[in-house]
């Protein structure tokens, strides 16, 4: 229903759904690749801040995620 | 043209491809304008291709195909399919009639990402009288047909006089049709809604009741079905910010290639919209003369031009003006501040009188009968 896509005039992650457009920055859209249904939120905070050579993701993490449940950007099992 | 600083011009976002002014239905509030018979050229589908790539490369990515009934050009799927491999997230914005389960196979194969059924009332009797057509249990098969095949559902629902007070049963049936979206759309008063204006605005005590209806449905459904609701701005203070600010988001396509900065623009005089047949995508959203008229806010009279809140509404809908004062450089109407505003309490007024009188006048149905009156 939604779709994340990379727009190349916007230098942006764009989500799109019926009717609408929401840009993300660059954290949220790292975040919301990896819910690709493989990972569980352990295992998103692990490799994030794996990536980003950083600890204490997890708050945030688990906020944006809330978020993006709400608006149906993503869906739990 | 004054107000254009063409170093601020921002990329088109929303394309909306016009296919074609042929419709099945007849809605006597549809947006098309009255004289569309005269407008029956259609452009190719190797012009429409040109313009989804242009568009495309310039930034716009929501992309909606509308008409008339865009199920009736038959380089539809071709054209989606093309619209899917250049990233547009694509909308077929349908009456329904004429979509069949393979149609919307056919489409989901080429990459359509979501169908906007409309649907004209709760009930069969309304729904056939107001479309002009038997069409109604179609519609509601198209609906299910729609979820069935894994597309979002967005449900729209035109409200006006002769349907508000189904707004209860229009709610239950687009929870009954599992609707993911719906769009309850409040009557805008344009092109044969204006014709029929008497006939299709609510009283003020209706739009009241109507409102917190949905309202209260709005809060039941949070989380399961997202409503839009267009209000009517006749019973609002101040305007909506016309096409979020003229030249900024919005191109429009018309069925013979003409580009408008609005849907309605073609009745605004003097604006020369340009063809693609003659020039790029580009030379029209950044050079026409069209998209430059109220770029920006320079052209503003008072008490737009001296008004803390012109960055918010732009001054409100320019053929609204036009329309309603014929100065399409005025404050819309709607707006309180207006010198102009007892137009409107007039239309109220004259709509009120015509839903208490017991002779009822005819609604004026869109068909090519009726255009060519115009
Ligand atoms: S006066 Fe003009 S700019 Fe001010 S609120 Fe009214 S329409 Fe908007
Ligand atoms: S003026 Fe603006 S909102 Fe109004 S119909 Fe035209 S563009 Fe649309």
């Amino acid at each position: 229903m939604h779709r994340l896509q990379w727009e190349e005039a916007q230098q942006k992650d764009v989500i799109l759904y019926p009717e609408g457009m929401v840009e993300l920055n660059q954290s949220s859209a790292e975040i919301l690749k990896l819910c690709d249904g493989t990972r569980n939120l352990d295992q998103i905070v692990v490799d994030l801040e794996e990536k980003f050579a950083t600890t204490g993701l997890k708050n945030d993490i688990t906020s944006f995620l809330e978020v993006a449940l709400k608006n149906g950007w993503i869906q739990q099992d | 043209m004054a107000g254009s600083n063409k170093t601020n011009i921002t990329p088109p976002r929303w394309l909306l491809a016009e296919l074609t002014y042929k419709c099945p239905l007849q809605c006597p509030y549809c947006s098309n304008p009255l004289d569309y018979a005269k407008h029956s050229d259609e452009i190719s589908t190797e012009d429409w291709k040109r313009v989804l790539s242009e568009a495309r490369k310039m930034g716009a990515v929501q992309l909606g195909f509308s008409g008339g009934e865009p199920l009736t050009r038959q380089d539809l799927a071709e054209l989606v399919k093309h619209a899917r491999e250049l990233g547009y997230y694509s909308n077929l914005i349908t009456s329904g009639y004429g979509l069949t389960e393979e149609k919307i196979i056919q489409l989901k194969e080429a990459g359509l990402d979501h169908i906007q059924v409309s649907i004209q009332a709760s009930t069969q009797d309304l729904n056939d009288h107001l479309a002009g057509t038997e069409s109604f249990e179609h519609k509601q098969e198209v609906a299910r047909l729609v979820k069935k095949h894994g597309y979002p559902m967005v449900l729209c629902v035109v409200i006006h006089r002769e349907n508000i007070h189904q707004m209860p049963e229009i709610l239950a049936m687009a929870e009954e049709l599992g609707a993911d979206y719906l769009e309850l759309a409040n009557t805008q008063y344009y092109g044969w809604a204006h014709a029929n204006r008497d006939l299709l605005l609510p009283t003020q005590e209706q739009f009241e009741q109507a409102e917190e209806i949905a309202q209260a449905f709005k809060k039941k459904v949070a989380g399961k079905m997202k409503i839009y609701y267009v209000v009517p701005d006749f019973y609002e203070d101040r305007p909506k910010a016309c096409m979020n600010g003229w030249g900024t988001t919005f191109l429009t396509i018309a069925p013979d290639g003409v580009a408008l900065p609005c849907h309605s623009a073609r009745e605004l005089p003097g604006l020369d919209c340009p063809n693609v047949n003659d020039y790029s995508i580009s030379e029209i959203w950044h050079d026409s003369k069209a998209f430059n008229f109220f770029r920006g806010n320079e052209w503003m009279q008072e008490p737009c031009k001296s008004c803390d809140e012109k960055d918010k509404d732009f001054g409100g809908c320019r053929c609204q003006a036009y329309i309603l004062t014929g100065d399409m450089y005025k404050t819309d109407p709607v707006c309180s501040k207006s010198p102009d505003r007892k137009v409107i309490q007039d239309a109220i007024d004259s709509a009120r009188k015509s839903a208490l009188s017991a002779d009822e006048q005819p609604l004026i149905f869109r068909n090519s009968k009726n255009s060519k009156a115009y």
